[in-house]
């Protein structure tokens, strides 16, 4: 009796020792890991300054920068884990199989991947921007400002991601201008400076007076720059890198997101979920438009933005056809999430073959 | 006063010393950066270089991360032993781990004790084959094996880059750059529970144990240290070159090509683009670190391997740019290349008495 007393006593003092810590330990921790350098002032620039939005919401934050996809990213994601880290972002692709294998040994830390599809455990969840509607708006001024109807586009990978930005993109100049072209040059990089500005070079010499792209450094607005043709930039504003080419810029707005996830976690209201916010949630920004482009165009780009971010207007409405002129989306129907997301023909009015 | 003289031959005991010496400047150096930078230089130094290996875990992915690079650096410090200058195992990794893959991905969903064997030497053979074409073009075309094989690097990389994009890309994966996950029994299997260190240690270790028997108690090592020394007195004792010369290169490439497969089929289990952060580029410091000697590349690929684990701890309690790893990497061998010049030279204080 006397000792399942002083057992008690103890087991309820250690109780209420770690109810007490539960209570101080409600700062909660955020880790990022970035796939590239801080200032790279494209992709992983646009997650620090998500990240420096959760610092300035009053959460602690930590980042990994330059972590490779091979063997050496799990190791970064356990030691943050390890670490008293609670929410961790993991911002590039093929961080995806290392996010869900530590996961699996971290049940209370939340995870969250970028831009994957893989959510094996319920403390992973995943997100993505739908960058396409920002490129529904840059093919409208494509369209109006090119004058040799030949636009340039500058492409990573032949994935869903990329195949529905070019179509989106050459969708929406066909509009303001049939007689468009969209030619494609694959970098096979995200961020290769490099590779960027040779491809934009062959580009220009192809003909094209605007040059799009789904890369990320800033290579390709200041070759734009340099050879007199307009550009868009991409992730960031990019507009102080090349300020006559650069017409407006596609910012990745991830600093809302992460807000919010991190409160979740410290509010105990984290889910698992799969997020594609777009211009509408605020988690795609068209950049300031540039002057040299006529005030009809302006406020038209203006009303367009309005008008897909209450959904008024879809990128993908019929009809839509494939390069071959099959139906792709009948008429007055818009193309729904499942066919975007696994998006991998061209549609009418691109030029080539996607790489096999 | 300080005077430079030149030695009469060059000094063992600083032969070995060197590497030390390299190592100690780059941590004095690095404490001045860090101290540059604004942060305390010894807090940063134990984040760098104590932390990351102050438990199980850390020191098991401290021998994780060292055994691809001892391997490599085994299988260099064959070619370098012997004068030929094999910059192209990165090149060498990347094929062997692209013809181990690919027999992986025929073995997909497929159980049995044979796999993993065969999935190995298919790795060795296709770092062989590789490393093979800057040889023979050196020996019976007389081509820079330096410009080839290095050229060959990124030739292996597109090679790569072509098949995770199309041909063996995963069918289920949307079309992103990966392969399919590889069955368990291509798998190389974990030594102990929760860590990742893996059986490919065994290959390395055998590489130590090979390489210092052919070095030291074989004919091929004294022909391959001749030829090292001079080539032509190799020629004037009437040594086979051409024949060592593929020999050497055939090691090289077996090495380089296991140290692929120990990624593939290790902790990464696929193939993708990134599947190694430029482990043939860095054993080559190790090998020189390492002075060429089987046990000195243990140590160095030690030493060589905590800069990458120290950059993450570093960057994670510390906030310091994860960068510097490299830059600690390039100090190590500039350091060591400049306190090379000891070898050679002495330096000679010259008292008052003059």
């Amino acid at each position: 009796m006397h000792k399942f007393l002083i057992r008690s006593f103890v087991s309820s003092l250690v109780l209420l020792f770690t109810l007490t810590v539960a209570a101080v330990a409600k700062d909660v921790k955020a880790a990022f890991v970035y796939i590239g350098p801080t200032g790279d002032h494209g992709w992983t620039y646009q997650h620090d300054v998500g990240r420096k939005a959760v610092e300035a919401a009053g959460f602690k934050t930590t980042y990994v920068e330059g972590v490779p996809e091979s063997a050496d990213a799990e190791r970064v994601l356990r030691q943050l884990a390890n670490s008293g880290h609670d929410v961790i972002f993991t911002t590039s692709f093929g961080y995806m199989n290392p996010t869900n294998k530590v996961a699996k040994e971290f049940p209370n830390v939340k995870f969250e991947h970028a831009t994957g599809y893989k959510r094996e455990h319920s403390n992973v969840s995943t997100y993505a921007a739908r960058f396409y509607e920002g490129r529904t708006i840059l093919g409208t001024i494509a369209g109006t400002m090119t004058k040799s109807n030949v636009i340039g586009y500058v492409a990573s990978f032949p994935i869903p991601e990329v195949i529905r930005g070019i179509n989106s993109f050459t969708l929406a100049a066909q509009k303001v201008n049939p007689n468009i072209k969209t030619k494609i040059v694959w970098a096979f990089t995200w961020y290769d400076p490099g590779k960027e500005a040779e491809a934009a070079k062959a580009l220009i010499d192809q003909g094209a007076d605007v040059i799009a792209q789904h890369t990320d450094s800033t290579a390709i607005v200041q070759m734009a720059e340099k050879a007199g043709v307009y550009a868009f930039g991409q992730a960031s504003d990019m507009d102080k890198f090349a300020p006559k080419a650069v017409l407006t810029s596609v910012e990745n707005n991830w600093g809302p997101y992460y807000v919010d996830r991190v409160k979740a976690v410290a509010n105990g209201t984290w889910s698992q979920k799969d997020t594609w916010h777009g211009i509408g949630d605020g988690m795609v920004v068209i950049s300031d438009l540039d002057s040299q482009m006529p005030a009809d165009l302006r406020s038209k780009v203006k009303k367009l933005q309005a008008d897909l971010a209450s959904g008024k207007v879809h990128s993908f409405t019929g009809p839509i056809y494939d390069q071959k002129g099959n139906l792709m989306v009948a008429e007055g129907k818009t193309a729904d999430d499942g066919m975007l997301a696994g998006m991998m023909t061209y549609v009418k009015g691109v030029e080539g073959d996607i790489p096999k | 006063m300080i005077k430079i003289v030149k030695r009469d031959q060059p000094s063992k005991a600083i032969f070995f010393f060197t590497p030390v010496l390299a190592i100690f400047l780059t941590l004095v150096a690095g404490g001045l950066i860090f101290f540059i930078l604004g942060f305390k230089p010894f807090e940063a130094l134990k984040f760098f270089f104590i932390i990351p290996i102050a438990d199980t875990y850390g020191f098991s992915e401290l021998l994780l991360k060292a055994t691809p690079l001892c391997l490599i650096a085994i299988g260099l410090s064959f070619c370098f032993k012997s004068n030929n200058w094999n910059i192209g195992a990165e090149g060498q990794l990347t094929f062997g781990a692209i013809v181990s893959g690919g027999v992986a991905l025929l073995f997909y969903e497929q159980e049995g004790f044979y796999i993993l064997p065969i999935v190995i030497l298919a790795g060795a053979i296709g770092g062989m084959l590789y490393a093979s074409i800057p040889a023979i073009l050196k020996t019976y075309f007389n081509t820079n094996e330096i410009l080839v094989s290095l050229m060959l690097v990124y030739v292996s990389k597109l090679i790569l880059d072509y098949l995770v994009v199309g041909p063996w890309s995963n069918p289920e994966g949307f079309n992103f750059p990966e392969t399919r996950q590889f069955s368990d029994s291509a798998k190389l299997p974990l030594l102990f529970e929760g860590l990742r260190i893996h059986a490919g240690i065994f290959l390395a270790l055998a590489a130590v144990v090979i390489s210092w028997f052919v070095f030291y108690k074989t004919y091929l090592g004294f022909q391959m240290k001749v030829s090292g020394f001079s080539l032509k007195t190799a020629k004037y004792a009437g040594y086979k070159g051409k024949k060592m010369i593929i020999l050497v290169f055939l090691i090289s490439g077996a090495c380089a090509g296991l140290a692929g497969v120990g990624e593939i089929t290790g902790p990464i289990g696929q193939l993708h683009r990134e599947i190694s952060p430029d482990y043939g580029f860095t054993a080559i410091i190790v090998a020189f670190l390492g002075r060429l000697h089987p046990v000195g590349i243990i140590f160095a690929s030690l030493v060589v391997a905590i800069t990458y684990l120290g950059a993450e701890t570093a960057q994670i309690f510390m906030q310091i740019p994860k960068y510097t790893g490299q830059v600690f990497q390039g100090m190590i061998l500039f350091f060591l290349l400049a306190s090379d010049y000891l070898l050679f030279f002495k330096i000679k204080f010259i008292g008052s008495k003059q």
